[in-house]
């Protein structure tokens, strides 16, 4: 009996040594949250509250430098950031849940109608863009400049299988294609850009026995080992990896070559340059700490985006966006 | 117990002695092919442990405190995970008091007071298979239930009861696997002196199945710990800055950090996942360790 009675004893003390933990645990994120706010307390924080930004995994990585740069002159406000993916974004966006939606391309009409049926109105402003690079292996001899219509006769479906029916100067070797999969929207932009309007019946369907990945860095290693290898990602993977990848350069309609740069991106010389989008609920923009933060974010956007590896839109984007800002007020 | 003998053949069996020699082959073939399969799942993890340790070590030894005390950046080096790694203990905390409570009560429900009927049976069948449902399943529930039904959006709480209810199902059949391993006759000695069926329960049976329970608890809990699917189903933010108040705050989590940085371009950021990820398996083998201790501790033999 006794000892039974001190086992339970002891296994009541680690029951509650569990919760003592546990509560050390909230209580550690109560402190840190005060000291956090006092510290705050002596700049010049005069807004508080909360937003909340989701959407396109593309477009997150700007919103968190801006949240991040936001902090220091408006610590009162709690930014967070998600990453639901630019269609998750809309559907929690549409829904009412959210503030801003990242968006890597133009809201579609069917979110357009979820938005209206949810009773959310929102404006659109651009905040940069993304150029999408198209590479092959470092290792590759052979492969220059490609058209679109070449890219095309790659990507459709039933498309070329060896690289001398692209062009009969290239060897009869076969095309290793890796790119990303159809839930991104990488994926729609390139279709939508060299196959046509997926909507219309006079476009091409793209292919599906490609190698497939959702993730930029997983291309990145296929395409470096295999030299007749051929794929498109974001231009920042490119930057990172260009000991080991090697860049096609894409002719559009006019036929002359250009190579993926910051600058030819954004100039807009670049013909596979998407826009990214940011949309803001006009209900949250009413609200002075919302409306502050997109203006911050038009501002300073421009300055830090090449941090994060996307090029800058055209400054009427932005003059237009902060102008939209005053006149909604 | 002669647990440490267990392994030895008696002497009768030993090689040497009148076995044909094909059996004598098969035995070495089949020690050798189990040896093996022991092997191959400690050089996996091994490897993966290593991997982690190769890529992410000098990252988070180069400054450990500005790493855990820092919140996320645009510049990897300055990146931190504080958010993620107090949003993490948070949920840790939360899935424990709701999913141990209820996974134990219902483990004692079914394993000593159900009447043996058909409800009973599909109840017992529908737990089984739960447990083996794919976790974005379960944060699709949680997104649909917790998140907008109830109201809570993608809090902490929201959060903590979708893994909670992901955990269950192995919290229950490990407590029900533990009280069935109580002997009956602990159970009739406490019925013959007068005990009723919950006296005998909470005083006899569920102590002696206390350390299994704690087992299968922990280690799901770990389990819990280390998913991204449902956090990120249910909105799980990556950049935040500020660590949670209270249950009804917007978090970051390790797993879903992890998962993002390693998207990124920069390889600086695959390293700052690397050195995040040491930081989630301490957590984990921490937890892991502690149930090791109380199975230990606390194991009656009958």
């Amino acid at each position: 009996m006794k000892r039974s009675g001190s086992r339970r004893a002891r296994l009541l003390a680690s029951a509650v040594v569990l919760l003592l933990v546990l509560a050390a645990c909230g209580g550690g994120g109560n402190g840190t949250a005060t000291t956090d706010s006092t510290g705050a307390g002596k700049q010049a924080a005069d807004l508080s509250g909360s937003i909340v930004v989701d959407g396109s995994s593309t477009v997150a990585p700007i919103s968190e430098a801006i949240a991040e740069e936001f902090r220091t002159e408006q610590s009162g406000v709690e930014v967070s950031v998600g990453t639901a993916g630019t269609g998750g974004g809309f559907k929690k966006f549409c829904a009412g849940e959210t503030d801003i939606s990242d968006a890597s391309r133009p809201i579609k009409d069917e979110e357009k109608q979820a938005c209206a049926a949810g009773g959310v109105e929102y404006t659109e402003f651009r905040v940069g863009l993304d150029g999408l690079a198209v590479v092959t292996s470092a290792k590759n001899t052979f492969l220059e400049c490609l058209s679109e219509k070449q890219m095309a006769e790659i990507f459709k479906e039933g498309g070329a299988k060896t690289w001398d029916q692209v062009d009969p100067k290239f060897p009869k070797e076969a095309i290793a294609i890796f790119a990303p999969g159809t839930d991104s929207g990488t994926y729609d932009f390139f279709v939508e850009e060299v196959l046509g309007d997926p909507k219309k019946p006079e476009s091409l369907k793209p292919r599906a026995d490609y190698t497939a990945s959702e993730d930029d860095n997983t291309l990145v290693q296929g395409i470096k080992g295999e030299k007749n290898s051929w794929g498109y990602f974001g231009f920042a993977y490119f930057k990172e990896n260009e000991a080991v990848l090697k860049d096609i350069k894409v002719s559009g309609d006019d036929g002359t070559c250009v190579a993926p740069s910051d600058e030819t991106v954004e100039s807009g010389e670049y013909p596979l340059s998407r826009p990214l989008f940011i949309y803001v609920k006009n209900a949250s923009l009413a609200r002075p700490e919302v409306k502050e933060f997109v203006r911050f974010y038009l501002e300073t956007t421009p300055g830090l985006i090449k941090d994060v590896g996307y090029a800058p839109a055209p400054a009427s984007d932005y003059e237009g966006g902060l102008a939209k800002l005053k006149s909604g007020s | 117990m002669t647990a440490s003998t267990a392994g030895t053949p008696p002497a009768a069996l030993r090689r040497g002695s009148s076995r044909s020699s094909l059996g004598l082959l098969l035995d070495a073939v089949y020690s050798g092919a189990l040896f093996l399969g022991t092997f191959l799942g400690v050089m996996a993890l091994g490897l993966l442990l290593w991997t982690i340790y190769d890529r992410g070590w000098d990252r988070l030894a180069t400054d450990p405190g500005a790493f855990l005390t820092n919140f996320v950046s645009r510049f990897p080096a300055r990146a931190g995970i504080k958010a993620a790694l107090y949003g993490s203990l948070w949920l840790m905390g939360l899935t424990a008091a709701f999913s141990f409570p209820v996974g134990v009560g219902a483990a004692i429900y079914l394993e000593e007071f159900a009447p043996k009927n058909r409800l009973t049976n599909f109840v017992e069948a529908n737990i089984s298979n739960l447990a083996g449902v794919p976790s974005v399943v379960f944060g699709i529930l949680g997104l649909g239930i917790f998140v907008r039904l109830m109201g809570m959006g993608p809090s902490l709480l929201a959060g903590g009861l979708t893994l909670a209810v992901m955990s269950l199902p192995v919290i229950i059949i490990t407590c029900r696997e533990s009280l069935r391993a109580v002997p009956d006759s602990i159970r009739l000695a406490a019925y013959a002196l007068g005990a009723t069926k919950w006296q005998a329960v909470r005083h006899h049976v569920l102590p002696a199945a206390m350390p299994g329970t704690l087992t299968g608890a922990i280690l799901s809990l770990s389990r819990a710990v280390g998913e991204t699917a449902p956090l990120l189903v249910i909105g799980a933010a990556v950049a935040i800055f500020k660590t949670p108040d209270d249950v009804s705050d917007p978090f970051s989590a390790l797993p879903v950090l992890i998962f993002n940085w390693t998207g990124r371009p920069q390889p600086a950021f695959a390293e700052a996942a690397a050195a995040a990820s040491i930081v989630l398996l301490a957590m984990l083998l921490a937890m892991n360790a502690v149930a090791i201790f109380l199975r230990n501790r606390y194991t009656t033999r009958w």
